[in-house]
């Protein structure tokens, strides 16, 4: 994690920090901007380690328990890194009804992890989820903020290999 | 507000609008169970169980979020809810360990209670349950997660309560769990509050855990023996291999000055009474220059044959006596007239740690004649806050100080006076103390600027001139219709009454002078000063003193503390007694200074200053004697016999022997008997712990008074009040364990500015206290572990 700063005392780009400082104005109080603060955070940062937690804390007021309270209320939000590409795969009725445990199970195969494991690269991780609202188009699977529906085992393998190749492409 | 008529249970009730119906149930004798509810605290409705049927609303309804409203008909019990609890609590019982029979809640359960109540015995559930470890959060703090319930008081007093906020929860749902601030473990300010309002076993303590069960302990509400706040505390006693240990302090009592609050030292630092090297036998410096144990005999017929000796050779004057800040008022008195009347000299002191002299001078003055010229005094307005006072003032002045770490009581009074009535808080202050988190105005000042200050809130502008934070300041207190004025010991001398003269300028108003430890006030009431008898009397105009002593008193100012060291190392003090004080450690006093002095200490411990002298004398502690004591506000309140040490024996008593062994007459030091020798002290049913106590508030509302004894602390205290009015409270609400505000009247006329100052603030912390402190284990552990974090920190 780059601890580079745009201006003194923050661990976040500048453009990151700039939207911070605007971002506890919005509100009647400072509290209501913790959510999504840990949310744009964990997008930049990849997951809320303690020095995010830190300086949200200190930005909005109050102590890092309470932003760990509210961290460990929501599965979306995490306090350990996940893979470059987060897989989530929805096992919640309509694609549990359609195969969403088998894509899991395919996943876990696949990349030689189990739920909520990163691969040794650090490429992709696992996640099984609840609904992901793709109910209509189930089974459906999540990665980072793609959408992938209608899956089978194959179609799933087009995917994970789209992204590595993708990888490839970044030079990383 | 309005008063409201509703009917509860077909009984017709009056509560002020507003009120929540479970408190206004309450207040009438009907009682709805309620786990999360704690008054004082905000609502959380998360148990469930305080649910009630109000008519024409179609759900049941939680009785501590619905206030009262006018014509509400509520059923607090029928069979619709009775099995509502019941279906709460099995739930709350579908992961609750069945560990009562080593919880240390068991007994004292609210959790047990209500399943007994409502027979929620049998479960529907047949899965495993989750067992988590028990895990150490800090030495004082252990917290074993499947017995909690989830109530959140524990949360909501350390953070609403405290302003610690170092309890929260993560995760949710069946997951939910409460968490320490720092992950693994707390950091905070050790108070135990949350342990203490846990209503299952879900937080212990370090020190109680797994010792005993609630039922095997007496619980004898006293007073703790640490800082000036004077705040009840509940030992739990029982019966150990010499004498009764003390296994548990807590706030069980809620009815003493502190309400619902007690700090670390309250609660958990009395294990120093406990510790295995306690002084029980009597030592004597022997020839090889060892000291060395030898009978209560030998030990005080030795003591008193050299101090007459001195005495008779060499006169009172060459004799010195140091007095204590922890014992009782009786104890501090009966010292100070063995001193004056018995050694015949006026060479006594204390370690001082606020200057009441110059405050009981002060406001004196106030109610002399230039307060009006038809001389009534306008005492009304200018009076001495009591503890309670500061719960419920509209308006509070904190000037210097650092309530949070030396007066952690007066700190939660105000945090929830702040809370619960708004109270305008001022804070003044060389410090960014905690305090300033509740206060309305804060006002950083230089340390020495507390003069300049008091002359600029005063009206003299040129003080602090220019500075627009105290401008506001000042002109807030201005509109204030009363005001209280608490006062460290950054004011003494001249300071204290130009603050005094300050307030007689307000409306109404009333003062704090705080001093550092449990009988600070007492020792300086009781008159252990060089130049002034109890209740402030100069030494030159004691005749009335002389009147009940029934001899003449020595009329010249002696040494004090710092006088009496000097003296003895220029070989002019003969002796020196030390009763429970360390002022070798305290004072840097050289140990070779007192070489040539024959020095009699008494005290629980060897301290540095124990282990020069010529003969020792174990003494019991202030859990281990009846009595009373002062706190810094004038609060008089009793202390009650709750521990016992073998081999130990009250300052009182010891006084009375070593008197009796200088051939004085004990019935003229302690006047016992004067009604007649016909009582019963409790021996006849077997007198335990607290008995005889208990037994004195009978015999008072029968106006017996049995003083048979040169060693009844209460045929003294007497004496105290015939002579020091202000202490002339009611005996029978003082047995009966209230606290009495002392009456005004403390003398001290004369202007107490050209008097030295020896006032040497103690500075402990919320984790030390003194000499005394040290011998704490608790207290030292707590410092221990958070060495480390400090340091880490910087």
């Amino acid at each position: 994690m780059s601890t580079q700063s745009g201006q003194p005392g923050t661990i976040f780009s500048p453009a990151l920090a700039a939207r911070f400082d605007k971002l506890v104005t919005l509100y009647p109080v400072k509290r209501s901007a913790l959510v999504p603060m840990l949310l744009y955070a964990q997008d930049e940062v990849g997951y809320l380690s303690d020095p995010v937690i830190a300086e949200v804390a200190q930005r909005i007021g109050i102590t890092e328990l309470d932003v760990r309270n509210v961290i460990s209320y929501y599965s979306l939000l995490r306090t350990k890194p996940a893979g470059k590409y987060n897989v989530q795969v929805c096992t919640n009725i309509s694609c549990m009804l359609r195969g969403g445990n088998e894509i899991l199970e395919h996943c876990k195969k696949k990349l030689g992890i189990p739920n909520k494991g990163v691969t040794p690269d650090g490429l992709f991780s696992l996640e099984e989820v609840e609904c992901i609202g793709a109910c209509s188009w189930a089974p459906a699977a999540q990665v980072n903020y793609d959408f992938h529906e209608n899956l089978t085992p194959e179609k799933i393998d087009g995917v994970l290999a789209g992204y590595k190749a993708a990888n490839r492409g970044t030079g990383k | 507000m309005a008063d409201v008529t509703f009917t509860v249970d077909g009984k017709k009730l009056t509560a002020p609008a507003g009120t929540l119906l479970i408190e206004a149930c309450r207040t009438h004798g009907i009682e709805i169970p309620a786990f999360c509810y704690y008054p004082g605290l905000s609502l959380q409705a998360a148990c469930r169980m305080c649910v009630v049927r109000i008519e024409k609303v179609p759900k049941l309804q939680t009785a501590c979020t619905t206030p009262v409203a006018e014509n509400m008909v509520v059923t607090t019990e029928s069979p619709e809810i009775a099995q509502a609890r019941k279906a709460t609590i099995e739930l709350l019982l579908g992961n609750h360990p069945l560990d009562c029979p080593v919880c240390d809640a068991g007994g004292e359960c609210e959790l047990q209670d209500m399943t007994f109540k409502y027979g929620a015995h049998e479960s529907k559930f047949v899965e495993i349950k989750q067992h988590r470890e028990e895990q150490q959060w800090s030495p004082v703090v252990f917290f074993d997660r499947p017995r909690c319930i989830l109530c959140y008081r524990c949360v909501r007093v350390c953070g609403e309560g405290m302003d610690v906020w170092a309890l929260g929860i993560q995760n949710r749902g069946a997951g939910a769990v409460i968490a320490p601030n720092k992950q693994d473990h707390l950091e905070c300010e050790e108070c135990g509050m949350c342990i203490d309002i846990c209503p299952v076993g879900a937080l212990t303590s370090g020190t109680y855990r797994y010792k005993t069960r609630p039922w095997e302990m007496n619980h004898v509400g006293t007073i703790c023996t640490h800082c000036g706040d004077g705040c009840r505390t509940t030992l739990g006693v029982r019966r150990g291999d010499d004498g009764m240990d003390i296994v548990r302090g807590d706030n069980r009592d809620k009815s003493g000055i502190n309400g619902d609050f007690l700090c670390i030292k309250g609660r958990y630092a009395f294990d120093f009474a406990n510790r295995e090297d306690r002084l029980t036998k009597p030592l004597i410096r022997q020839a090889d220059g060892k000291l060395a144990p030898v009978n209560w005999d030998q030990a005080i017929e030795f003591a008193g044959k050299k101090l007459r000796e001195i005495r008779d050779a060499r006169g009172g004057g060459a004799i010195g006596v140091i007095g204590s800040n922890r014992t009782t008022n009786e104890e501090a008195y009966l010292l100070q007239k063995f001193a004056r009347t018995v050694l015949g000299t006026n060479n006594i002191d204390h370690h001082r740690t606020a200057d009441y002299p110059a405050f009981a001078a002060a406001l004196n003055h106030s109610i002399e004649p230039g307060a009006g010229s038809s001389g009534t005094p306008a005492l009304a307005g200018k009076a001495e806050a009591s503890l309670r006072d500061f719960a419920s003032a509209k308006a509070i002045l904190m000037l210097g100080n650092d309530p949070t770490e030396q007066h952690p009581g007066l700190a939660w009074q105000i945090r929830t006076n702040v809370r619960l009535n708004n109270a305008r808080l001022y804070v003044a202050n060389h410090e960014l103390i905690k305090l300033r988190r509740q206060a309305t105005s804060f006002l950083q000042i230089r340390e020495g600027d507390y003069p300049a200050l008091i002359a600029y809130l005063g009206g003299d502008d040129s003080a602090l001139d220019g500075n627009g934070e105290a401008a506001k300041l000042r002109e807030a207190i201005r509109g204030e219709e009363s005001l209280l004025v608490a006062f460290g010991s950054e004011f003494r001398g001249g300071d204290v009454s130009a603050l005094v003269r300050f307030g007689s300028l307000l409306p109404t108003v009333k003062f704090a002078c705080l001093a550092d430890y449990v009988n600070s006030r007492g020792a300086a009431d009781m008159g252990l000063y060089p130049d002034l008898l109890p209740g402030y009397v100069p030494v030159g105009a004691a005749a009335h003193f002389a009147e009940e002593y029934g001899s003449a008193l020595p009329a010249q100012p002696g040494f004090d503390l710092v006088q009496m060291f000097d003296a003895a190392e220029r070989g002019a003090l003969g002796a020196l007694y030390v009763v429970g004080s360390n002022p070798i450690a305290r004072y840097g006093v050289d140990p070779a200074a007192l070489s040539n002095t024959f020095l009699i200490v008494q005290d629980m411990f060897l301290t540095e200053t124990a282990q020069l002298a010529d003969v020792v004398l174990p003494a019991a502690n202030l859990y281990e004697k009846a009595g009373t004591v002062t706190n810094a506000f004038g609060d008089l309140q009793m202390v009650k016999k709750a521990a016992d040490k073998a081999g130990v024996r009250t300052d009182f008593e010891l006084i009375v022997r070593l008197a009796g062994a200088l051939g004085a007459d004990p019935k003229k030091l302690v006047p016992f008997g004067r009604r007649g020798v016909q009582a019963d002290f409790g021996q006849a049913r077997g007198a335990q712990s607290g008995e005889v106590d208990r037994h004195g508030v009978w015999l008072a509302a029968h106006h017996l008074e049995p003083k048979l004894s040169p060693f009844d602390p209460f045929a003294i205290l007497d004496e105290i009040q015939r002579l020091v009015p202000a202490y002339n409270v009611p005996h029978f609400e003082l047995l009966a364990g209230d606290d009495q505000h002392l009456r005004p009247g403390l003398v001290r006329i004369e202007d107490a500015g050209s008097r030295r100052d020896l006032v040497l603030p103690s500075n402990d912390t919320l984790f030390s206290s003194g000499t005394l402190g040290r011998y704490s284990q608790m207290l030292s552990s707590v410092m221990e572990a958070r060495k480390p974090a400090e340091t880490a920190a910087d």
